[in-house]
């Protein structure tokens, strides 16, 4: 018998020993569910770490009320299919409240406002660590992220004044009112989780798989139409086969032209891809340190 | 150079094995360069990416794109044009996946070296053709060793710069053989490339033909792996303990953990620590699925014959085969706080694998020289970056192993009971 196992049986051993450490070590423990494939895989992977228990953490939404409906419909779905409770923050609330200040202007989007309504969240249920799926090839500032994140009383992360993460060993001690963020699986890249999502038969919501919607084109980036995108003068409304890559906002996650509508089909194009999944995100796209400075104020 | 489209059919990818590895370097050594180069010609590199390179080199007045700025990620790292924290960057090749914990090499970052040393299978170890073996080539060497690093490449960089001879890489290579007789790494090879053109990077080199060994890829994607866990020590520190409280599952007790050690399967005779309640295993587990024999570094479940108190912090160990058991631990430290130094009569929270409990410095044996391993026993003073020999005394007993036999049971972290920060990284001593 040779002892080894592949890099995804590794990067799942990984990532369920981070959850349980995650339930062992804290005890307002949420997964962040943006609705997205990583968070989605982040659910898969809990109802591994604890079978046959259920799934010992809710999962929370921070809903900017720009989602796709396709997400919010699988959100609800999942949280039934895994009976689990789902907690929703809103955006709008934040706004209403004065908490949050909703953008202005052509390229007004609601991906700052998301901090007031999580941190709010954090607040009213007491979480003291909350999972996510980010990982750090996603973009620069996520590379130097820790597994276990460290976050101050006004949520905030420190980049310059992470603890040294060793071995296999995570520090969760803080004081009262801190909290960590905390992301599972770190190491993945975009591929891993189209493979392992393929090994797993993992169930997403459609719209990452191709098919055809009314779509515009606005500063090189396509963006379907909907209720919170609409065609503006010049811009012409045109029905393409697309997929998303990433499931953001509405109004900044851009699509791409694809006929990938098996996850066979969407491995061989994330293997081609010469462009980062978030290559087309409006949202990273403002400064070279976009990233840094929203995960500084408290973003995911 | 690997083919692409392989990597991607099932069949392939199911067989891919995960390295990871460290390199540490720092300004003009081509650290960067050489990672900039494993992206690029592995196709790694996105064009997404390679825009934002190439404005920022644009915008700071580079002549060449600076391939330095793919690896350097926080704004002040930028602006000043180093690396300070480690950077983790992920590339693939029909054969493996490899993860880089990429390191700033100066000593003041000695604690950010030991960070990336932690998870790594290999080291990558930057030599300058023109400079031979310095103070820097010596101190990453002895963190690989110390931080026990089975596999370590020295790569002898910029051999374009000495005429691509021979004579410059052979020499280079017996003054580090003669330096590495001292440390405790079990498998070194050395590669002559240039990571700026490229040569023996990914490419086999056209201007050195007398050089007959593989290039630095190859060696990434066939070195052997497999033997890097430990497979005979059989440990498992439990996690949490699983119990659904559900009508189909009423009685269920299920030890989550990962394998730090050795093998487990169906029938062991195990013992639990710190209690010394012995048992058998009933079935190894994951996810409902029963496994035949489980190993590192698996995460599973396991379940026993009979109904013994087991909680996390608890050691499941093979019962002919115990790891050490004391309150007096001997180990060498990376400290890491930046305010205080190690306190003798200090207290500290310790935590080993699932394990915490508090622990006193009793006595500071001496700080290493790491640029040469000279022991300065007249040094007491072990402040950030530096690292020595101490022994410390718990109050609970830890069930470990040498970190020279394993680096789970064998490490642990001391932390601040103040600030909660993590102010040490420690290796137990045989």
């Amino acid at each position: 018998m040779a002892y080894t196992i592949n890099h995804l049986n590794e990067l799942e051993a990984e990532a369920i020993y981070i959850m349980r450490e995650v339930a062992a070590q804290f005890e307002k423990p949420a997964i962040l569910f943006s609705g997205g494939k990583d968070s989605i895989l982040l659910t898969h992977l809990a109802k591994k770490a604890f079978f046959p228990a259920k799934i010992p953490f809710p999962l929370v939404h921070i809903d900017t009320g720009h989602n796709f409906n396709e997400t919010i419909e699988f959100r609800d779905y999942l949280a039934k299919k895994l009976d689990v409770k789902l907690i929703v923050g809103s955006v709008q609330d934040a706004i209403d409240d004065g908490l949050a200040v909703e953008e202005k202007g052509a390229n007004a989007s609601r991906n700052v406002a998301q901090i007031p309504a999580l941190l709010k969240a954090i607040e009213d249920f007491q979480f003291d660590a909350l999972m996510g799926g980010a990982r750090r090839d996603e973009e620069k500032a996520r590379a130097k992220e820790r597994f276990f994140s460290h976050r101050d009383e006004f949520g905030q992360w420190d980049p310059k004044n992470q603890r040294p993460e060793l071995w296999n060993i995570f520090n969760g001690k803080k004081q009262w009112g801190e909290h960590f963020r905390i992301f599972p699986i770190s190491n993945w890249t975009e591929l891993d989780v189209w493979q392992y999502i393929a090994k797993e038969n993992i169930e997403l919501p459609k719209t990452y798989y191709s098919h055809n919607r009314p779509c515009i084109e606005r500063n090189g980036t396509i963006l379907a139409v909907s209720e919170h995108v609409q065609a503006r003068e010049g811009e012409e409304v045109k029905d393409m086969q697309i997929r998303f890559r990433t499931m953001g906002d509405a109004t900044i996650t851009g699509a791409y032209l694809s006929d990938a509508d098996t996850i066979e089909k969407i491995i061989q194009e994330v293997a081609a891809a010469r462009e980062t999944e978030r290559g087309n995100r409006a949202d990273d796209k403002r400064s070279e340190t976009a990233m840094e400075d929203r995960k500084k104020e408290g973003y995911f | 150079m690997s083919n692409q489209k392989e990597i991607f059919n099932a069949e392939s990818y199911s067989k891919m094995e995960l390295l990871r590895f460290t390199t540490a370097g720092s300004v003009d050594d081509g650290k960067s360069t050489l990672i900039g180069r494993l992206l690029y010609d592995s196709k790694s590199i996105f064009e997404d990416q390679m825009e934002a390179v190439k404005s920022s080199s644009e915008r700071r007045g580079d002549e060449n794109i600076n391939l330095a700025l793919v690896t350097d990620g926080l704004k002040s790292e930028r602006e000043q044009g180093i690396t300070i924290d480690v950077a983790y960057r992920y590339f693939s090749t029909p054969k493996r996946k490899f993860i880089i914990a990429d390191t700033p090499g100066h000593i003041q970052y000695t604690r950010n070296m030991v960070t990336g040393a932690s998870t790594a299978n290999l080291a990558i170890i930057l030599v300058d053709a023109r400079h031979g073996v310095v103070e820097q080539t010596k101190r990453h060497s002895l963190i690989a060793s110390l931080l026990g690093i089975p596999h370590v490449v020295v790569c002898i960089n910029k051999m374009d710069l000495v005429d691509w001879k021979e004579d410059a890489f052979s020499r280079i290579k017996n003054d580090y053989k003669q330096f590495a007789s001292k440390l405790n790494v079990k498998d070194i090879n050395f590669i002559p490339i240039s990571a700026l053109l490229g040569d023996n990077v990914v490419n086999e080199s056209e201007n050195m033909d007398w050089y007959k060994g593989s290039t630095l890829m190859y060696h990434l994607e066939n070195v052997h792996i497999a033997n890097d866990h430990n497979h005979i020590d059989s440990r498992f520190p439990v996690q949490t303990v699983i119990r659904p409280h559900s009508d189909e599952y009423h009685d269920y007790r299920g030890y989550a953990g990962r394998v730090a050690g050795g093998t487990f399967k169906k029938g062991d005779e195990v013992t639990v620590l710190p209690s010394g309640f012995t048992s058998k295993i009933k079935e190894v587990e994951f996810a409902g699925e029963v496994a035949e024999e489980v190993y590192s570094p698996m995460s599973i479940t396991m379940t026993l014959e009979d109904n013994v108190d087991v909680s996390r912090g608890d050691m499941i160990v093979r019962t002919g085969n115990k790891p050490e058991v004391s309150q007096d631990i001997d180990a060498m430290v990376c400290w890491m706080d930046e305010k205080n130094p190690v306190r003798i009569n200090g207290k500290y929270t310790l935590i080993h694998t699932t394990r915490n409990c508090r622990c006193i410095v009793k006595e500071i044996a001496y700080k290493m020289d790491v640029n040469n391993l000279h022991k300065l026993e007249d040094d007491k003073n072990i402040s950030l970056n530096d690292i020595g020999r101490i022994k410390i005394r718990t109050t609970q007993p830890l069930f470990f192993d040498a970190y020279s036999q394993n680096r789970i049971t064998g490490s642990f972290i001391l932390v601040d009971e103040a600030t909660n920060v993590t102010v040490g990284a420690c290796m137990i001593r045989a």
